[in-house]
């Protein structure tokens, strides 16, 4: 498949992955196995409560030296997301509670001791006076007038509203009118390794190193070295091996910054490990959508337009660097997915409730957006009498249409969906299931076949961010390439690997150009004083990004290597060429490895007037347009729902995907397996439920429900390779797409399986409890009727 | 989610676990309730005491009785490890009960006697333990008393059990030949504690249904005589006679209002029936 490499370990091989083999052994250095001399542990205590005033917090005497409360912090400042979108109201997160607090689990006071254990005795001898207040913990009813505040001076509780509009009227005569309510579940990431920070001072160094569990080590140093009032160069950021990302790992935590205090305070290494009760009720939340969503279509399923009210409970806090906003803003411009239709319309809200700031997950606000209008694009097939996929072929952007600018300025930059689509319906046997469904099970059981479609804009830059005005805008991305003295490679770059195999993908990337073996070149990353400048991993974007980076650096190295093997063949430059790691011109050839040799070791014999800058080079790249790759997949899936316990059974699933140019195609079969397995979790399993005081209703994994070994079935994956006509290699980036798909694809199986008994499931995870009360329902009540 | 501080006893005999009881204390088996406890901070006890080691993983048979140690994990279960005094029939039974417990690493040490004593109502043996008619052997200061199971389970996650007196062991009778047993339990995922069980010990031989419903807030609710559930008479026909409406009025009576909860534990008890019949649990349409 590879459209370029000739060699076994260059851009499309499937190499095994070079980190696993520590990994696997257990030899993986996270932050939890880093032990400092001296080092203290951290306990904190948090608010019990969602909304209150702090009226007192008595510390025992004898405990006083060892409990930091926010008035101790002197010259912390506080964690500021700022939207430069019109109208972005500014949450200032304290990092110690000031006054009141805002969520169940925010930070209140600091407790440092030899242990853990002893940290947390201290923590629960200190007692708090708290003034509960009334909780806003429904994002609806948040938006509605007279709702508590909170953030008083703010006069309502939304972050921001957006409006988009363009020809809606257009579409309101259309014969065919859908009208859902459509919501996601708020989750939580639960990557297997939680967050963990180990702060120390170096004093040879004047710094403050932080070990952390970090995606983006850079933007967390400019974060920790606002709200700390220190010169970045006094912060290094060492982010080791991490264990899972998925999006909550690219947050700056007040955790983080009150390490970084504490440590400069008491002198010796100070370590908090979040655990999971931590991470359940109080940090890592994310995708709690809603949508009312219509849509409009003509009777042979073409659609006219979209009208789309979507809210976003962005929690209390605006989070760093990705805003309060960035999710709802986000749906807004991607609602469409992958259809072209000429009017639409869609207005949203990111609303402040008193609930942890809701973070950025693998898939972001895509899996939310895929979810509602793939499931309303098959009421419309119901509405129509049509078959789901005939809506879909309607209105799936043409091959022929590339590139495609669409309704809200996307702009696709290549691929085949409808391919795509008729890839995954022949793979799950559509017309076989069909046939299967119509016979029925002897079991009882109903047999569903879903589908689910959508295209994931990746590795976006500098025109896309600049936009949205964060913290936080990726420009040119550096790498750094380095022959050794023996003809070895270490490559350098400022994102960060935590399970996307960078460790090999880079090497191949390298070795495309460079010819040096995946086993000789190294990657350094995850530490701010060893790597270039990045954003870091987020977005799926690393792999165009720094693999860009690193082909141009090595690129570079390769012409230098070039100009020095010519002279040492007495050949004229013009003569010589660069190829599988050799300089070869008219009368032999020269390794690089000797190459590097006369550098280091024999610079008597280079030419004059070599290039000065020798065998190291660090360049910077962008796509020619960075406006983002669009990689998409047809997900297919066959199901049985047992529709007197409402227990679903996954029979078969089917993933067509273009990532473009795949450097690995098995690190991408992984990324869509992780993929599938939390987009099952967020179709079937998860859900972080508040009750109406605002408190977490899920405080370890007996009640938040993960999938596991059992739950998740092995997908049939078939992969295109529409190379991106935009980037080096035509890579696109495809980390988060797995996880947008599944939802949709498997309630919409569910819902063709319970059609007959009236039944539709419009809200994630799809339990079942929420099958049983739907079907009951419906035979209590007469079923929906569009307008058609 | 580290524990508070608190004083650890390994007695090796029931006789100084139940001196340390005496002095105060709270016991642990297997530790797979009570650590998780202890690490959320739940429980705080001053003093643990880990019967782990003391001489109370045991099988034998007593007549048509067999009597496990509080201390026998459900691994030892799943694996035969008690069949020779269990027999065959038994030793299957139980093996398939406890195989569906959580997973291997809980059931490595999960014992049946801590299980017992958790009294988690959606727990696998205080369910299929309740249908078997089992019974407990209590360890006192004064010597020890028995308790059938429905009297030793007295509230969710409460026994009869006094502060100074340990669970010694678990006394569950033979089966009758011709009697068939079902155990269903309705999860969202392998391991979960379930939503829904459903238990039946039926020997239509005998006219005779010992029916259990649980994952309740409360303790099974056993219906030691449910020929009502058969149309009145269990006969070899009773599968067919099935009928959801008293089982659906017995939860109501115990005051289950949700009529969700209700349809899907009257469809678990239906399928541990049809189990008990020797029929495929067959998933009906709604």
């Amino acid at each position: 498949m590879s459209p370029r490499s000739s060699s076994l370990e260059g851009v499309g091989a499937r190499l095994p992955r070079k980190e696993d083999d520590r990994l696997m052994r257990g030899r993986g250095q996270f932050v939890g196995d880093i032990k400092l001399p001296g080092m203290q542990d951290v306990a904190f205590v948090r608010s019990p409560l969602a909304h209150a005033r702090i009226r007192g917090i008595a510390i025992p005497p004898e405990d006083r030296s060892r409990v930091f409360i926010a008035a101790d912090l002197d010259g912390v400042k506080p964690i500021r997301a700022v939207s430069g979108l019109p109208g972005f109201k500014v949450s200032e997160q304290p990092v110690l509670a000031t006054g009141k607090v805002r969520q169940v689990g925010e930070l209140i006071a600091i407790c440092v001791a030899p242990t853990r254990a002893e940290a947390e005795d201290i923590a629960a001898r200190v007692t708090l006076d708290l003034e509960e207040l009334p909780a806003v913990s429904d994002m609806i009813a948040a938006r509605a007038p007279g709702a508590p505040l909170v953030h008083e001076h703010w006069g309502d509780n939304v972050f921001l509203e957006t409006l988009v509009d363009i020809d809606m009227a257009s579409a309101f005569d259309a014969p065919i009118k859908v009208s859902r309510t459509i919501s996601t579940a708020r989750q939580c990431m639960a990557p297997i390794e939680g967050r963990g920070v180990v702060v120390h001072l170096d004093h040879r160094a004047d710094q403050i190193v932080f070990h952390t569990a970090s995606q983006m080590p850079h933007i967390v140093r400019t974060g920790l070295a606002g709200c700390l009032g220190l010169d970045e160069g006094r912060i290094r950021i060492v982010s080791p091996d991490v264990g899972g990302g998925f999006g909550y790992k690219a947050i700056l935590l007040a955790e983080e910054v009150c390490l970084g205090w504490l440590a400069q305070r008491c002198g010796h290494p100070v370590r908090w490990l979040e655990d999971r009760r931590e991470h359940l009720t109080a940090n890592a939340n994310c995708r709690e959508h809603h949508y009312q969503i219509t849509l409009y279509a003509e009777r042979d399923g073409t659609l006219r337009g979209v009208d789309c009210e979507a809210t976003v409970d962005s929690g209390a806090y605006s989070a760093y660097p990705f805003s309060a906003c960035l999710e709802a803003a986000q749906v807004a411009s991607i609602l469409p997915g992958p259809y072209d239709f000429p009017a639409y319309r869609c207005r949203t809200w990111s609303v402040a409730t008193n609930k942890c700031p809701i973070l950025p997950y693998r898939g972001v606000a895509r899996t939310g957006v895929c979810f509602a209008l793939e499931l309303a694009l098959d009421a419309v097939a119901a509405a129509a009498g049509l078959a789901p996929e005939e809506v879909r072929r309607k209105n799936l952007v043409r091959p022929a249409q590339m590139p495609f600018d669409n309704i809200t300025n996307k702009h696709f930059d290549s691929g085949d969906y409808p391919q795509a689509l008729e890839r995954a319906l022949t793979a799950i046997n559509a017309d076989g299931v069909r046939a299967r469904q119509a016979r029925g099970e002897e079991d009882g059981r109903r047999i569903g076949l879903g589908l689910s479609i959508y295209c994931e804009q990746a590795a976006h830059g500098t025109s896309v961010y600049s936009g949205w005005g964060i913290p936080m805008v990726p420009g040119f991305e550096q790498a750094g390439a380095r022959l050794t003295p023996d003809g070895g490679l270490e490559l350098r770059i400022g994102a960060h690997s935590h399970g996307q195999g960078l460790e090999t993908t880079l090497a191949q990337v390298a070795h495309e150009i460079l010819g040096v073996p995946v086993a000789r070149t190294r990657l350094v990353h995850g530490d701010t004083a060893m790597t270039p400048y990045s954003t870091g991993s987020w977005g799926s974007r690393v792999m165009v990004m720094a693999g860009g980076a690193v082909a141009t650096a090595c690129t570079e190295l390769a012409e230098r290597a070039r100009r020095i093997g010519a002279h040492l063949l007495q050949a004229d430059l013009a003569d010589v060429r660069f190829a599988d790691g050799r300089v070869t011109g008219p009368s032999g050839d020269v390794s690089l490895a000797q190459i590097a040799h006369v550098w280091y070791r024999r610079p008597q014999d280079l030419p004059a007037g070599v290039d000065a800058g020798g065998l190291e080079v660090t360049a910077g790249y962008k796509p020619v347009r960075d406006s983002g790759t669009f990689s998409y997949a047809a997900h297919a899936v066959v199901l049985a729902v047992d529709p007197a316990l409402g227990e679903v059974e996954i029979l078969d699933y089917v993933i067509v995907e273009d990532g473009g140019t795949l450097v690995n195609p098995m690190v991408v079969d992984g990324q869509i397996y992780g993929g599938l397995a939390q987009g099952l979790g967020t179709a079937l399993y998860e859900e972080m439920a508040f009750d109406a005081a605002g408190q977490p209703l899920a405080s370890t994994l007996a009640d938040y429900l993960l999938p596991g070994a059992a739950e998740v079935p092995a997908p049939r994956i078939d992969h295109m390779e529409t190379p991106s006509p935009y980037t080096r290699f035509g890579v696109k980036g495809i980390g988060e797409g797995g996880a947008i798909a599944p939802p949709a694809a498997v309630a919409n199986a569910i819902n063709d399986a319970l059609r007959p008994l009236g039944a539709e499931m419009l809200h994630s995870p799809v339990t079942p409890r929420r099958i049983v009360e739907a079907i009951l329902a419906a035979r209590a009540a007469p079923s929906r009727r569009d307008a058609a | 989610m580290k524990p508070a501080p608190f004083a650890l006893e390994r007695p090796r005999t029931t006789a100084d676990a139940l001196a340390f009881l005496a002095a105060g204390g709270r016991v642990m088996a297997g530790g797979q309730s009570l650590g998780p406890m202890l690490n959320l901070r739940l429980a705080a006890p001053g003093r643990v005491v880990d019967v782990s080691a003391a001489d109370l993983r045991t099988a034998a048979r007593e007549g048509e009785t067999l009597v496990l140690g509080a201390c026998v994990t459900h691994a030892d279960i799943e694996d035969g490890r008690i069949a020779q005094a269990a027999g065959p029939v038994l030793a299957a039974l139980l093996a398939r009960v406890a195989g569906g417990i959580a997973y291997r690493a809980v059931r490595n040490r999960g014992t049946i006697g801590g299980s017992l004593c958790h009294a988690d109502p959606a727990a696998d043996w205080v369910n299929a333990l309740s249908a078997l008619d089992a019974s407990v052997e209590i360890a006192t200061p004064s010597g020890s008393r028995r308790l059938p199971l429905g009297d030793f389970l007295t509230g969710a996650l409460a026994t009869a059990l006094g502060p100074d007196e340990l669970l010694a062991a678990v006394r569950i009778p033979q089966p009758a030949a011709t009697a068939g047993f079902g155990y269903v339990k309705h999860c969202r995922k392998v391991g979960e504690f379930a939503h829904a069980i459903g238990a039946a010990l039926i020997d239509p031989a005998r006219g005779a249904a010992r029916l259990v419903m649980g994952a309740l807030e409360r303790p099974p609710l056993l219906i030691a005589d449910a020929r009502a559930l058969f149309g009145g008479a269990v006969d070899a026909d009773f599968a067919a006679r099935f009928d959801p409406e008293p089982a659906d009025a017995a939860l109501q009576a115990a005051g289950i209002a949700d009529p969700v909860s209700r349809h899907v534990h009257v469809e678990v008890l239906r399928r541990a029936v049809m189990q008990a019949a020797g029929l495929q649990a067959g998933r009906a349409a709604a």
